[in-house]
C-alpha cells in the first residue's frame, strides 16, 4: 500500500490518472458518465447552483445541457480538423447547417423537397422520409460536402485555407436563404422530424417539453464519438495528422500521404458537424438560415482553441464553458459579449496552449518507465 | 554512458559486428544484389529561373555502398537530394531508382518505393515524442485504413506468439482474430524502440522531440528515416554541429546502418568523416560533377583540392 502511495506522490493530476490501475480508471469514468446522465435532475444544494433556471429569466436547464452536448460533438469534430490535422476551418458552421437542413429537407412534411416527392410518387401528404433514414442521408451529405470542399482547397495552406472555408460557411447559409423553392428561404422549414420512440399522453417520446431525453440521446452519441475519436487519435491516422500539422513537407518525405489524410480529417470533421446539426435541427423542430451565422463558426473555433487544441478533453471543456457560462449568467445580458472578449484575451495571454492542453504522451507513463528501464539495461 | 559505448564500438570491428547482430528485427530485406545500380542520376539539370542549381549531373549509387556527396557551399548537394526525394522535379534528365523513373513522383510515393532522407536543418515533428516520430516512419509501411482504425474491421489470424497470455482474451483472439491495427501498432512500437536503441537514444524515447538535445535530435532523424525501411537512406550533413567524439560515433553508426542492408548516401562537410566512412565519393561544384572515385582518388584529385579541400597538405 505504501508503495502505491509513494508512486503517486508528487505526480500531477493527469499523471496520476495515467498511473491509476485500469479498474480504478473505469470506475471513475463510469461515475463521471453516470453523473453526466443525472445532471438534468441535479437538485442538491450547493451543486444546484450550477443550474441555469434558478431565476425566472433563466433558460431551461435540460435544454442548455442538450446544447452543450451538441456543441461538444461539434468541438470533437473540429478538434480533428484544427487540433490534430492543423487545418484552420472557419466555415464549420456550413457542415452544421448541412446536417440540420438534411433532416429538415427530407424529413419534414413541410419541406418543398418532400412535397415534390409526394406529388411525384403519389404519396400521402403525411409521408416524409423516416427519421432513421434521414441520419445516413445527413451524414452522407455532410461527408460529401467535406470531400467536395476539401478536394480542391486542401492544396492551400494556413490562412488561405481559412479564407476559403470561411466563404464556404457563408455560401451554405446564403444558398439556404435564397433557394426559396428548395429550402423555403428565410421562412425556414417547420415540422422537422424527431427520433422515433414510444408515445405517451399523445406526445412523442422526444418532444419539446422533456428536453432531458434529448440531452440523454445526444450524450450517448457524444460518448460513442469520443470513443471513436480516441481510437483515431491513437493510431497511424492520428500520428499522420500530427505529423502533417507539425511539418507537412517532412511528413511527406517520411511517407505520409498528406493530401489523403487531410481529406480524411476534413471528411470526418464534416460528418461530426453534420451529425451535431441534425440533432440541433431535430430538437428545434425548425430550421432557418439565420441560425447558422458565421459567428457560430468563430464560436466553434474559439471552443477548440480555448479548451486546448489537439486534446479531445480540452475541446470538450471549451465547448462546455463557451456554451454554459453565457447561459448561466444570462442576467448580465449586455455585459456578456464584453466578458466573453475579455475572457478570450486573458486565455490567449495567460494560457495560449488552451485550458486543458494536450498531454497525450503522458498517457504512456507506465510504458515510459518500463521501457526506459529496459533500455538503460540494454544499452 | 551510451555515447562511450558507441565511440568504442566504432573503432573496434568486433564490437561493431556484435552490436549489429542484436538488431535482426530492424534489418531490412533487400530485393537485389550488392553492387548493382540502385539509384541513377542521368544527365540531371535543375534550374530555378536563371539559376542553374544542377547542371548535367551524372552519377550512380550502387546497392550496399556508402557514397559520399561533397562540395563547397552552394554546390547543389542538397538540391540533388531534393530532386531524388521528390521535393523538386528536374528540369531535364532522368532519375531512376531500381530502374524506375522517379522524377516528378510525389515525395511520399518515393518514400514507399524505398528512399528516405534526413534534413540538413533538423525537421522533426517537435510536438511529438521521439517514439512517435519514429512510429510515423514505421507507419509508412503499415496498411490500416481509417475505417480499419475506427471499427477494427480487418482481422488477422494471430500466430502463437501474438496471442495474449491470459484466458478470455486468448480465446477471443483465437475466435475473432486480432485486428491488423493492433498488430501493426504493436510491431511499430517494438520496431521503433529497437531503432531508438540502435541509434542510441532509447533512454529518452518518450520525451518530446523539441526537448531533446541537439545530438539526440540528429540521431532521431536517422531513426525516423530508417523506420520507413528504405533501401536507400540519404543523410544530409548528419555531423553538422558535432564534436570530434560525436563524429567518430556517427561514423560507426553509418557503417552499422549499411550493415543492416541499407545503402547510404551521405552529404558531409567534414572531410575526415567523409574520407573515413565512404566507399566512393562524388564531388559537386557550382552544380556540376567535377570528380568521382574512391576517397583516396578524390583526395588526390587536383580539381577537388582546388575547389574544396584547400591546400594539398591539409587534405592528406
Amino acid at each position: 500500500m505504501s508503495q502505491i502511495t509513494d508512486a503517486y506522490r508528487g505526480l500531477k493530476l493527469g499523471e496520476r490518472w495515467d498511473h491509476a490501475p485500469k479498474p480504478v480508471r473505469w470506475f471513475v469514468m463510469l461515475l463521471v458518465v453516470a453523473f453526466a446522465f443525472y445532471l438534468p435532475y441535479l437538485n442538491i444544494l450547493p451543486f444546484a447552483y450550477i443550474r441555469t433556471d434558478l431565476t425566472s429569466s433563466g433558460s431551461d436547464w435540460a435544454s442548455v445541457l442538450f446544447l452543450i452536448v451538441v456543441y461538444m460533438i461539434v468541438a470533437v469534430g473540429l478538434n480533428v480538423v484544427i487540433g490534430l490535422a492543423g487545418l484552420l476551418d472557419l466555415g464549420y458552421v456550413g457542415f452544421y447547417a448541412l446536417g440540420a437542413y438534411s433532416i429538415a429537407l427530407f424529413g419534414s412534411t413541410n419541406s418543398p423537397v418532400v412535397e415534390a416527392m409526394q406529388s411525384k410518387f403519389g404519396l400521402s401528404e403525411e409521408w416524409a422520409v423516416p427519421f432513421v433514414v434521414c441520419i445516413p442521408i445527413a451524414i452522407t451529405m455532410s461527408l460529401i460536402a467535406g470531400v467536395f470542399l476539401g478536394a480542391p482547397t486542401l492544396r492551400l495552406r494556413g490562412d488561405y485555407l481559412a479564407i476559403v472555408t470561411l466563404g464556404f460557411g457563408e455560401i451554405i447559409r446564403i444558398t439556404a436563404r435564397n433557394l426559396d423553392g428548395v429550402t423555403n428561404g428565410a421562412a425556414g422549414i417547420t415540422q422537422v422530424p424527431v427520433p422515433p420512440g414510444p408515445e405517451s399522453d399523445g406526445r412523442a417520446f422526444f418532444n419539446t417539453i422533456d428536453a432531458e431525453r434529448w440531452y440523454w440521446l445526444a450524450l450517448a452519441i457524444l460518448i460513442l464519438i469520443i470513443f471513436l475519436a480516441r481510437r483515431l487519435e491513437n493510431s497511424r491516422v492520428g500520428r499522420a495528422w500530427l505529423a502533417i500539422r507539425e511539418d507537412e513537407d517532412a511528413a511527406s518525405v517520411m511517407g505520409v500521404a498528406g493530401f489523403k489524410f487531410k481529406l480524411w480529417a476534413f471528411a470526418i470533421g464534416a460528418t461530426l458537424g453534420g451529425l451535431a446539426g441534425l440533432l440541433f435541427g431535430s430538437k428545434q423542430q425548425y430550421v432557418e438560415p439565420n441560425a447558422f451565422m458565421v459567428q457560430l463558426s468563430f464560436l466553434f473555433v474559439a471552443m477548440v482553441v480555448i479548451g486546448g487544441s489537439g486534446n479531445i478533453y480540452g475541446a470538450l471543456t471549451g465547448a462546455f464553458l463557451l456554451t454554459y457560462l453565457p447561459e448561466r449568467f444570462r442576467d448580465l445580458v449586455d455585459w456578456r459579449p464584453f466578458a466573453f472578449g475579455v475572457a478570450l484575451v486573458l486565455v490567449m495571454i495567460l494560457r495560449p496552449q488552451g485550458l486543458v492542453p494536450s498531454r497525450r504522451r503522458a498517457r504512456e507513463f507506465d510504458d515510459r518507465r518500463e521501457e526506459a528501464k529496459e533500455a538503460a539495461a540494454d544499452v | 554512458m551510451s555515447e562511450q559505448t558507441h565511440a568504442e564500438s566504432s573503432t573496434d570491428t568486433d564490437v561493431v559486428l556484435e552490436d549489429t547482430s542484436n538488431h535482426d528485427q530492424i534489418a531490412i530485406e533487400t530485393s537485389g544484389e550488392v553492387g548493382e545500380v540502385l539509384l541513377e542520376l542521368d544527365h540531371v539539370t535543375l534550374r530555378f529561373g536563371g539559376v542553374v542549381a544542377l547542371n548535367d549531373v551524372n552519377f550512380q549509387i550502387r546497392r550496399g555502398e556508402i557514397l559520399g556527396l561533397i562540395g563547397p557551399n552552394g554546390a547543389g548537394k542538397t538540391t540533388a537530394f531534393n530532386a531524388m526525394t521528390g521535393v523538386y522535379t528536374p528540369t531535364e534528365g532522368a532519375i531512376r531508382f531500381k530502374g524506375k523513373e522517379i522524377a516528378g513522383i510525389k515525395p511520399h510515393t518515393i518514400n514507399h518505393l524505398g528512399i528516405a532522407r534526413t534534413f540538413q536543418n533538423i525537421r522533426l515533428f517537435p510536438e511529438m515524442s521521439a517514439m512517435e516520430n519514429v512510429m510515423v516512419g514505421c507507419d509508412a509501411r503499415h496498411k490500416t485504413s481509417v475505417v480499419g482504425v475506427l471499427f477494427r474491421t480487418y482481422r488477422v489470424r494471430p500466430s502463437e506468439e501474438e496471442l495474449p497470455e491470459s484466458g478470455i482474451r486468448r480465446s477471443l483472439a483465437k475466435v475473432f482474430g486480432i485486428s491488423r491495427h493492433t498488430l501493426e501498432e504493436r510491431a511499430g512500437r517494438r520496431r521503433s524502440m529497437e531503432l531508438l536503441r540502435f541509434v542510441g537514444i532509447a533512454d529518452r524515447a518518450h520525451e518530446l522531440a523539441r526537448n531533446l538535445p541537439y545530438g539526440y535530435q540528429r540521431r532521431l532523424e536517422i531513426a525516423r528515416a530508417l523506420a520507413t525501411e528504405p533501401e536507400l537512406i540519404c543523410l544530409d550533413e548528419p555531423a553538422a554541429g558535432f564534436n570530434p567524439a560525436e563524429k567518430e560515433d556517427l561514423m560507426g553508426l553509418i557503417r552499422r546502418i549499411r550493415d543492416l542492408g541499407h545503402t547510404v548516401l551521405v552529404i558531409e562537410h567534414d572531410m575526415k568523416l567523409v574520407l573515413g566512412v565512404t566507399d566512393r565519393i562524388v564531388v559537386l561544384e557550382f552544380g556540376q560533377k567535377i570528380a568521382e572515385g574512391s576517397p583516396e582518388e578524390v583526395a588526390r584529385n587536383p580539381k577537388v583540392i582546388a575547389a574544396y579541400l584547400g591546400e594539398p597538405d591539409d587534405a592528406a
